[in-house]
């Protein structure tokens, strides 16, 4: 009996509605009432007939909500027909009290803008508390999950060891297979790959930027900023097995000309696809950044016989850095997070090198590869994927952190 | 180079200068010459076009895209708008102070030096030295902040900025200085600081200088110019327009009953 659900909703939306308009109208006609007999009072309504309204449609809505909630909590699974009566006549007499209430409110005094403004202001903070707590407890659940893992395996195995090799035994009779989680070879990879795609997207980000906010006329930049753009609107999936399909073979092909042997699925791969992602990460917002550096700036260098070139590089880089900084190092958490690519074209095998034509991995293939597929949810090869998300959340925080500061630092310098 | 006053040595000739932005005229048909030596104040109501004709001087116009410049500007006798001119090295020749203070956001020495660095004009470390300290001198800012070089030169006062923007424009030892509104965004003390340095260097550059304030054309001022709607209205010295204008309309400006 799921429809009562749905009823219970209607319900309380109109009650709402009906309370607002109830209320309205009432504060309506009592204001113009009082306005046309006592013209001589200098007492006037505090608030208008309209906040007297939505102060019945709010509380309405917020005890009705909760009354919703609490009936869905407390209904028995068979439902039951009493229950129901009771839920739907709890809600509709509390609408009705509340509105009986506000409506002997409205009175000259009664400062009902001044309560509308307060539940506003209230709603905003626990939609905002929603995120808040959402976040904490994710980071929450990684921790005590990450904790279990550690009871398990030594964080300073986890931490400082060169071997990852997650596989446990499936029967305790097995021999040979304890596992072993030293998650040196896969953060390696994960920077390997990262500075690889940096390497692209870094260089080719800026040039693009500066190209687009200081040479390009008005037209070019009108069709090319939003081509550039477009690149960031592609499903990071089709980048996978472009990198998969298209670059790894045509890397190995070329390799192989030159005599080398490079598998399909290598970190370099990999790196390239995931830099042409991020160009237009580092490009679009170096673009603000440069674009933010005052014209004036700019005058005054020209007005001193500076080429355009001379005034890029000794005056709006210097304005600029640290904003541009702060783009890289938001360009940087974002490759280090990346899956899809690395999944398909990086491989898995967690070689602990620093050469980017072999097959590397990466802390989110590991983590892919640790939860797909049937697995039991204590072990330790599962409870790795937490500690492993926990290290990779840490990481990215503190660039993100670090990145947000720089670029308000900057912004302050200017304003 | 000049003749001491007797016949004052014409620095700029303009025939018929016409700017257009876009499709809009803003400036139609200027003729003035601009003496050598001395300062010149461009006055009129905002829009009127003197910034614009300022911008002609040293070619910033061509930095605006759709702006177009024509007619004839000499310089010396030799047209800055010449195809073969760089306007980068006229840049140098001509220095520019703005409305708003602009020092980068570089050191105080950094400031002063950037121009004479992109330009190559010293040699060495104790030279530049030297330079930077003339050019803070000659600006008046030098007993001020000669203890803190290395400090950033965003950090010191509206004032002081603005006397900085000069020095960094006199390193580069330019003919003439433009300032547009160079006092509109200081107080009275600053500005009057400002007044009494643009009449020390008016004994050695050709200043051209925009401003809103007509007590500041009629102090610093040894020729006026009155612009209205694009048309330069009249021309003259200070003291003539400021006491018996030839024009209607500049007599109405400056009695404050237009503008």
């Amino acid at each position: 009996m799921n429809s009562i659900v749905a009823y219970i909703l209607m319900l309380l939306i109109i009650s709402v509605i009906a309370g607002f308009a109830f209320n309205f109208t009432a504060a309506q006609k009592r204001i113009t009432l009082y306005k046309g007999v006592d013209v001589k009072s200098e007492r006037v309504y505090h608030s208008q007939s309209g906040y007297h309204g939505y102060l019945t449609a709010w509380l309405i809505g917020i005890s009705g909500f909760l009354i919703f909630l609490g009936g869905l909590f407390l209904r028995p699974d068979t439902g039951g027909l009493i229950f129901n009566t009771v839920w739907i006549g709890v809600l509709i007499l509390t609408a009705a009290s509340i509105t009986y209430l506000c409506n002997q409110r409205i009175r000259p005094e009664f400062r009902a803008r001044t309560h509308v403004e307060r539940l506003v202001i209230g709603a905003l903070i626990v939609l905002s508390a929603i995120a808040v707590f959402t976040t904490l407890g994710i980071i929450l659940s990684l921790l005590f999950e990450s904790l279990r893992f550690f009871d398990k395996v030594p964080f300073t195995e986890f931490l400082f060891g060169t071997q990852w090799s997650p596989q446990m035994a499936l029967r305790a009779d097995q021999a040979g297979q304890s596992g072993s989680f030293g998650a040196v070879p896969i953060f390696a990879g994960t920077f390997l790959i990262m500075l690889i795609a940096m390497a692209i997207a870094g260089p080719i980000g800026l040039m693009i930027a500066v190209y687009l906010s200081e040479y390009a006329s008005k037209r070019v930049r009108a069709y090319v900023k939003p081509a550039i753009e477009i690149l960031a609107g592609i499903p990071t999936v089709v980048y996978g097995f472009f990198a998969l399909l298209t670059v790894g073979p045509t890397i190995r092909n070329l390799a192989e000309g030159f005599g080398f042997s490079v598998p399909t699925q290598s970190a370099i791969s990999a790196g390239v696809v995931m830099g042409v992602m991020i160009i237009p990460l580092i490009s679009s917002l170096s673009d603000d950044v440069i674009n933010s550096v005052p014209q004036n700036l700019r005058d005054g260098s020209y007005a001193l016989g500076a080429t355009k070139s001379e005034t890029m590089k000794k005056v709006i880089f210097a304005g600029a850095l640290p904003g541009i900084i702060g783009a890289f190092l938001l360009a940087i958490s974002r490759a280090i997070g990346e899956t899809m690519i690395v999944v398909m074209a990086a491989g898995r095998a967690a070689n602990l090198t620093g050469n980017p034509f072999e097959a590397v991995t990466t802390v989110t293939v590991q983590i892919v590869a640790l939860l797909t597929g049937d697995q039991e949810f204590d072990s330790p090869k599962t409870l790795a994927a937490f500690a492993l998300g926990l290290v990779l959340f840490v990481i990215t925080l503190i660039l993100n952190v670090i990145a947000l500061t720089i670029v308000r630092k900057y912004r302050e310098r200017y304003d | 180079m000049s003749d001491k006053k007797a016949e004052p040595y014409i620095k700029f000739r303009c025939k018929d200068v016409r700017v257009h932005y876009g499709q809009n005229e803003a400036l139609h048909g200027i003729d003035i010459e601009i003496p050598d030596n001395g300062v010149t104040a461009f006055i009129g109501p905002s829009g009127c076009g003197k910034s614009t004709f300022l911008r002609v001087f040293n070619r910033m116009n061509d930095t605006i895209e759709g702006a177009r410049v024509s007619g004839s500007i000499l310089m010396d006798g030799e047209d800055i708008y010449d195809k073969n001119l760089d306007p980068v090295l006229l840049r140098a020749r001509v220095g520019m102070v703005f409305q708003k203070p602009n020092p980068f956001p570089k050191s105080i020495y950094d400031n002063v030096a950037y121009g004479p660095k992109i330009h190559g004009l010293t040699t060495s470390k104790a030279e530049m030295d030297h330079l930077v300290e003339k050019s803070l001198k000659r600006a008046g800012l030098w007993a001020e902040v000669k203890d803190r070089l290395k400090s950033p030169g965003t950090g010191l006062s509206g004032g002081q900025q603005q006397r900085l923007v000069i020095a960094r424009a006199i390193a580069v030892s330019p003919e003439v200085i433009l300032m547009d509104e160079p006092a509109s965004a200081l107080d009275p003390i600053a500005t009057a600081k400002l007044e009494a340095l643009i009449d020390e260097l008016k004994e050695r550059y050709c200043i051209v200088i925009v401003t809103h304030s007509m007590a500041q054309a009629a102090r610093i001022s040894d020729k006026t110019a009155f612009f209205h709607m694009g048309d330069l209205v009249e021309f003259g010295p200070t003291e003539m327009i400021f006491t018996n204008p030839g024009n209607s309309r500049t007599q109405d400006y400056i009695t404050g009953r237009t503008g």
